[in-house]
């Protein structure tokens, strides 16, 4: 297919726009944290970082982001353990189940949040509260790591199909033991994929909202959950501002490298 | 040699000659996750959508009773809801097939430049991670009234839609984006440039080419995107709060009955509605190799 000069002019025309559409709404929540009016007004009458101050110096914002990284380390740290251990299961042996748990790995991010929110709070409810495990840190980790599981192992079966097993049958040939074959040799080809995982599915879980409101109850709010209870609130809106415009910027970070480390993969989430 | 390594060279040898031992170790813990967590609590999820709560005391009242179904079914106004949330989800569908399938077709077909290429697939990834409240509250000052685009439409006499369904639509579309483009890059990439000069060295033109040679080649990937675009709506009740005014999509239903009402029984059995929407199409759709393609 070869396409004359007027249609690639166009055809560039039409992604341009496409891309404005994806970027001009963040820019509008860059620029408007800069906005010195305490209530909504555009275009801004002037540019300040007072808002940035008072979000940093914030309490709520602060003891938020702290509940946020600790769900996020915690819910990392379970899906790298689990995602890992199900990519070697797949792509490593062939089992009569294999398919169906690559269905069954998805399900927790091709249904929606609300669901598995729900079912977690059901179980929750009438199964772990009389166990003595009530709602808190821990159950909004569990529905994390949920969730995060299929991003790791995405990366991690990812990069176990590309390497197979030749390496490793020489080091067990040279005399290796099953756990310095995985030490200096296995651990070492996964290690970039399994921490673009990682990244991503903390990422994930340091914006989620729907399975943590239903996982979370009153005592403990997650940065998300302040974000949405403070939306509605006009007196928060400047602060509001400068939280969304961090998490923009925020989030180029961990995503970049994530790109980096899983060589051009799309993310890992497909 | 020692003592320790001639244990390990003995373990190391168990495993090697027992692969299904070192296959239920690596399966045991994910699987008692996947399935007593994840598959029980969706099952406690629907034995509980057969109970009632008492309307004085707030209990669970655990008897089995179609109660809950037989009120989302007979009133109008759950059929209503579900019907408009449906809409919902194939309207943003078809938004991001056509957006996702231009940019996923310009930055795979089209630019030359590999540099370019990359910067535009991560220019398009990247929004994927950016904060969902964010891009919500984004829209929410761009399409309110006195926002961003009744500010940059002014001028033209023009102002824009306020906030509503469409507004909802347009900001459910931009979230989902991504999970279309990406996916249909991915399967774009896949097709072989000599198969499409093969198609135009035997005549075809753009047209045909793209309609019998690229769309049944990526058509998995197109599914496997629309699967994250539609079921992802379809479970939403936060970006209607946010930009949609005073409407309702399904989910909130779901939600109020268990923050409000604290109905959790009835709202597991409208969370019913959602699932069985959504695993119909999955097994619909599976026979497509769309789950590859995830």
């Amino acid at each position: 297919m070869t396409f004359s000069r007027r249609a690639r002019v166009l055809m560039g025309v039409a992604a341009a726009i496409a891309l404005a559409f994806i970027y001009v709404p963040l820019a509008v929540v860059l620029v408007n944290s800069f906005n010195p009016s305490r209530v909504f007004s555009w275009p801004p009458q002037g540019l300040t970082l007072t808002w940035w101050a008072k979000a940093a110096q914030n309490d709520g914002v602060r003891s938020a982001v702290g509940t946020s990284v600790k769900a996020g380390l915690g819910a990392t740290l379970i899906a790298m353990i689990l995602g890992s251990m199900i990519a070697f299961a797949v792509v490593r042996y062939d089992w009569f189940g294999r398919t169906a748990i690559s269905f069954l790995i998805i399900l927790p991010i091709a249904l929606p949040g609300i669901i598995t929110g729900i079912a977690l709070n059901s179980t929750i409810t009438t199964v772990l509260q009389p166990l003595g495990i009530s709602f808190g840190l821990l159950t909004v980790i569990i529905g994390h790591a949920t969730f995060c599981i299929v991003l790791v192992f995405n990366n991690v079966a990812a990069r176990l199909r590309r390497t197979g097993r030749v390496l490793e049958e020489a080091s067990m040939d040279l005399g290796a033991t099953s756990l310095q074959t995985f030490r200096l040799v296995t651990f070492p080809l996964i290690r970039s994929a399994l921490i673009a995982g990682a990244l991503l599915a903390f990422a994930l879980s340091f914006d989620e909202i729907v399975v943590t409101t239903f996982t979370a109850g009153p005592d403990i709010q997650t940065l998300p959950q302040w974000i949405f209870n403070n939306l509605f609130r006009p007196n928060q809106a400047p602060i509001v501002n400068a939280v969304a415009a961090v998490l923009v910027l925020a989030f180029i970070i961990p995503v970049y490298l994530a790109q980096r480390l899983s060589e051009g993969g799309a993310g890992g989430r497909f | 040699m020692t003592a320790q390594t001639l244990e390990g060279h003995r373990a190391s040898a168990f495993f090697y000659r027992h692969p299904r031992v070192r296959l239920g170790g690596l399966l045991s813990a994910p699987m008692l996750w996947l399935f007593a967590l994840y598959l029980g609590s969706l099952a406690v999820m629907l034995v509980s959508s057969f109970w009632t709560t008492d309307t004085f005391t707030g209990d669970l009242v655990k008897q089995g009773t179609l109660t809950n179904y037989q009120t989302l079914f007979s009133q109008a106004v759950y059929r209503t809801v579900a019907l408009r949330t449906v809409g919902i989800a194939l309207t943003v569908t078809v938004i991001d097939l056509i957006l996702g399938a231009a940019l996923a077709f310009f930055a795979s077909k089209v630019v030359r430049s590999r540099r370019v290429r990359y910067a535009l697939i991560i220019m398009i990834t990247l929004p994927l991670w950016a904060s969902y409240l964010v891009k919500g509250y984004a829209w929410r000052i761009t399409l309110e009234q006195g926002g961003v685009l009744d500010w940059a439409l002014k001028p033209l006499g023009l102002h824009g839609p306020g906030l509503g369904i469409p507004a909802t639509v347009l900001a459910l579309a931009y979230l989902w984006l991504p999970y279309m483009a990406l996916p249909i890059y991915a399967g774009l990439e896949r097709i072989p440039q000599s198969l499409l000069e093969a198609s135009s060295d035997l005549g075809a033109p753009i047209a045909r080419t793209l309609r019998s040679v690229v769309l049944p080649l990526v058509l998995p990937a197109i599914v496997a995107g629309s699967i994250f675009t539609f079921s992802l709506t379809l479970g939403d009740y936060i970006m209607v709060r946010i930009v949609g005014g005073s409407s309702q999509m399904f989910a909130n239903i779901i939600y109020d009955n268990i923050g409000v009402a604290g109905n959790l029984p009835f709202a597991a059995a409208a969370a019913m509605f959602p699932i069985t929407v959504v695993l119909l199409y999955l097994l619909l759709v599976r026979r497509s190799g769309a789950l590859e393609n995830l």
